[in-house]
């Protein structure tokens, strides 16, 4: 390159850009096709959605009129969202700590073995390759009230027998279960990426320190080192937990008596089951504020918190 | 608080690979010793068995006098600058320094993460620790930065912390793993200086790890040259710059790096470098290698005991000094570096001996011999043969 410049003689050619140059307004023709894909798939149905959310469409309608906020009104009062809205929120909470905390300490028992590490790494992330629907089945089996294996576990140690998909406040707990179980192994993967790219030589300082109790390092060095992972784990998390769906859709239909009614059900139900598209979009852009807030919300908190 | 280390016939392998033949070297309480050489020697996991952070597979470290072989590295009392610094990222500079304090002087309750600032009776040790950090932090001038986090420093200033982290709590021994190999050139001069420094205020034991023979050469009390898991030689730094045991070491010492000639030795221990009789005398037999510092060459002027033909090929001028690149013609076909004086090559040019073909020339005296398998071999050279060498004593040149 010096070589190539140094040759002409300075001064008369003018010193110029490696590559072509091309016209801004030429330019802009070259990006169009990736900004149709974007604009079409990603952002027009949302606005799409949004509209329809003041709309009183119904699934197969000819026409429709513009309503304004008479959907959200609706929902405002409607017993069945809210409902909804807290076992979602209810469902959130037993699974994002259980999943995260389990994740947590398995990548760290699995990361600490001398052998068999692969072995039990590709076991715990089995339930993330599985489909969850068809792993209902099993669970439905399991927990089952009469039948289940667990509930003669329970008998068999003189505890009561649980009807955990007909007692109304045991359901969101055995959902939870599932959640954790299918969600647990994701976040080992993701810790066990986090572990590997501690420094060695921390460790190794701890330990000249004198920090030689596993549990202390863990809390003066794998923890802190972790934290940017760790809430990459809580918002995916959490956003998963959110979208809860496909058991409650498999396993209990919201009940028994609503109590497992969430969001998406509702949603699926309000759209599919009672074409009301308009009263769907509406929940749908709840569901979206939600997600949105709670994804803010935490990368603030956490940000502050995780990056040194 | 100061320390003797006895290293006794230290062995470790990895796999199949043995990382460490048995080495084993004495270092005497307040020495600076410096274990160098390439990188994959096994000087850094040398330091990491004195340390404790891995066992070792044969031999026996002693800290005064005591084996502590069996001991944590908590126990051992040493401490330990790494190469990445190895600092805390999520505390700030004061609770890096603090820590070593407060995981000995403090209940294991009050170490808890957010619960243990409300342990009781403790008010007296977090003072003293308080002290002891303001303290440290004064001595390597760090005390503004106390509350400041690592990412937010330089890398001499976290090069400051890891210092003082490594001092706060007194140990009898200071490890260092090539503290300076992270800095830039001219705090890496500058940084020497204060750890040389800080050496002789502290009078504690230093065992330092680099591969650069300069950090060697300038810093240490005595040098620990180490080549594929063995101890070569250890010196001075003057004595093993002088008197190399091996042709490693003296490649390894030294830069630019010695010029190394084939030679021969006639049934009498005559020596001659590429056909060319020479004044050397040996009591081997057959090839062998004869070692030139670059600073002992010089444009032969018909006194020398050692000449060989050349042809000049680059000038390198380093300031003060000057390196001039010899194309040696002779069977061995080798490039050859002289170390000459700015002042020196000016009056060279100027009698215009560089211009040809010419002879470069060295003392009998200042030449090294080896053998072919590398180990050195004593020269005969009459009374001088026991001289030391100084800097100029094999040099006289033309015209000056």
């Amino acid at each position: 390159m010096t070589m190539v410049l140094s040759s002409h003689p300075i001064g008369r050619t003018p010193r110029r850009r490696l590559g072509a140059e091309i016209a801004p307004s030429i330019a802009y023709w070259f990006a169009t096709p990736s900004i149709i894909l974007l604009v079409g798939t990603m952002l027009l149905p949302i606005v799409v959605m949004i509209a329809m959310s003041f709309t009183d469409y119904e699934l197969g309608a000819l026409d429709f009129s513009f309503v304004g906020f008479d959907n959200y009104v609706s929902l405002w009062g409607d017993k069945t969202f809210w409902r909804s809205l807290l076992n979602t929120a209810y469902y959130v909470a037993l699974v994002v700590p259980a999943s995260v905390i389990i994740g947590l300490v398995l990548a760290v028992m699995v990361n600490g073995l001398k052998r068999g590490r692969r072995f039990y790494q590709i076991a715990f992330f089995l339930p993330v390759t599985s489909t969850l629907i068809a792993m209902a089945t099993v669970w439905k089996y399991l927990l089952h009230g009469k039948i289940g294996p667990v509930n003669h576990l329970l008998t068999a140690i003189g505890l009561p027998g649980m009807e955990f998909f007909g007692d109304p406040s045991l359901v969101m707990p055995a959902l939870a279960i599932i959640g954790v179980w299918s969600l647990a192994g994701f976040n080992m993967v993701l810790f066990t990426a986090g572990l590997t790219a501690i420094p060695q030589e921390l460790y190794e300082a701890s330990a000249v320190d004198g920090i030689d109790n596993p549990i202390e390092r863990f809390f003066t060095v794998t923890l802190p080192m972790l934290g940017p992972t760790t809430m990459f784990v809580i918002i995916t998390t959490s956003i998963t937990a959110f979208k809860v769906f496909d058991t409650v859709a498999v396993l209990t239909r919201g009940g028994p008596q609503g109590a497992s009614d969430v969001l998406l059900y509702v949603n699926y139900l309000e759209g599919f089951q009672y074409m009301r598209i308009g009263l769907a979009s509406a929940i749908t852009v709840v569901f979206l504020g939600i997600i949105l807030l709670l994804s803010l919300v935490q990368a603030k908190v956490l940000e502050r918190k995780v990056h040194y | 608080m100061t320390a003797t280390v006895s290293i006794s016939s230290i062995e470790k392998n990895f796999g199949a690979t043995k990382t460490l033949k048995g080495v084993s070297v004495d270092v005497a309480a307040g020495e600076f010793l410096t274990l160098v050489g390439p990188s994959g020697c096994g000087k850094s996991t040398l330091l990491r068995i004195i340390a404790g952070l891995i066992p070792q597979d044969g031999g026996t470290i002693s800290i005064d006098g005591a084996p502590v072989d069996h001991l944590l590295p908590k126990a051992r009392d040493v401490s330990m600058v790494f190469q990445s610094y190895a600092l805390y990222p999520h505390m700030s500079v004061r609770e890096n320094i603090a820590t070593p304090l407060k995981v000995r002087r403090l209940s294991s309750f009050a170490r808890w993460p957010l619960v243990g600032k409300f342990a009781p009776g403790q008010a007296a040790a977090r003072a003293e620790i308080a002290e002891a950090v303001k303290q440290v932090a004064a001595q390597v001038e760090i005390e503004a930065l106390l509350d400041r986090r690592p990412a937010q420093l330089s890398g001499g200033q976290r090069q400051r912390v890891a210092l003082a982290r490594a001092m706060v709590r007194q140990p009898r021994v200071f490890l260092m793993d090539e503290p300076l190999s992270n800095l830039d050139a001219r705090l890496r001069v500058h940084m020497r200086g204060e750890l040389s420094e800080l050496h002789q205020r502290l009078g504690a034991t230093f065992i330092y790890v680099t591969h650069d023979q300069v950090e060697a050469m300038t810093m240490s009390t005595r040098v620990a040259l180490m080549m594929d898991g063995e101890i070569v030689q250890v010196a001075t730094p003057d004595e093993i710059y002088t008197n190399p045991a091996d042709v490693r070491v003296a490649r390894f010492i030294g830069s630019p790096e010695i010029n190394l000639l084939q030679g021969r030795a006639d049934p009498q221990g005559r020596i001659s470098i590429a056909g060319r009789a020479t004044a050397l005398r040996t009591e081997a037999v057959g090839q062998l290698t004869v070692g030139l510092r670059p600073e002992i060459l010089t444009i032969d002027d018909g006194s020398s005991d050692i000449v060989i033909d050349g042809r000049l090929q680059r000038v390198e001028r380093l300031g003060h000094d000057v390196l001039l690149h010899v194309r040696n013609d002779g069977s061995d076909r080798k490039n050859m570096t002289l170390r000459v004086s700015a002042a020196e090559l000016e009056a060279l040019q100027m009698s215009g001996r560089l211009e040809e073909n010419f002879t470069i020339g060295a003392r009998a005296t200042a030449a090294l011999l080896f053998d072919a398998d590398g180990k050195r071999l004593p020269a005969i050279h009459g009374a001088t043969a026991s001289e030391p060498l100084t800097y100029s004593s094999g040099r006289k040149l033309v015209g000056v």
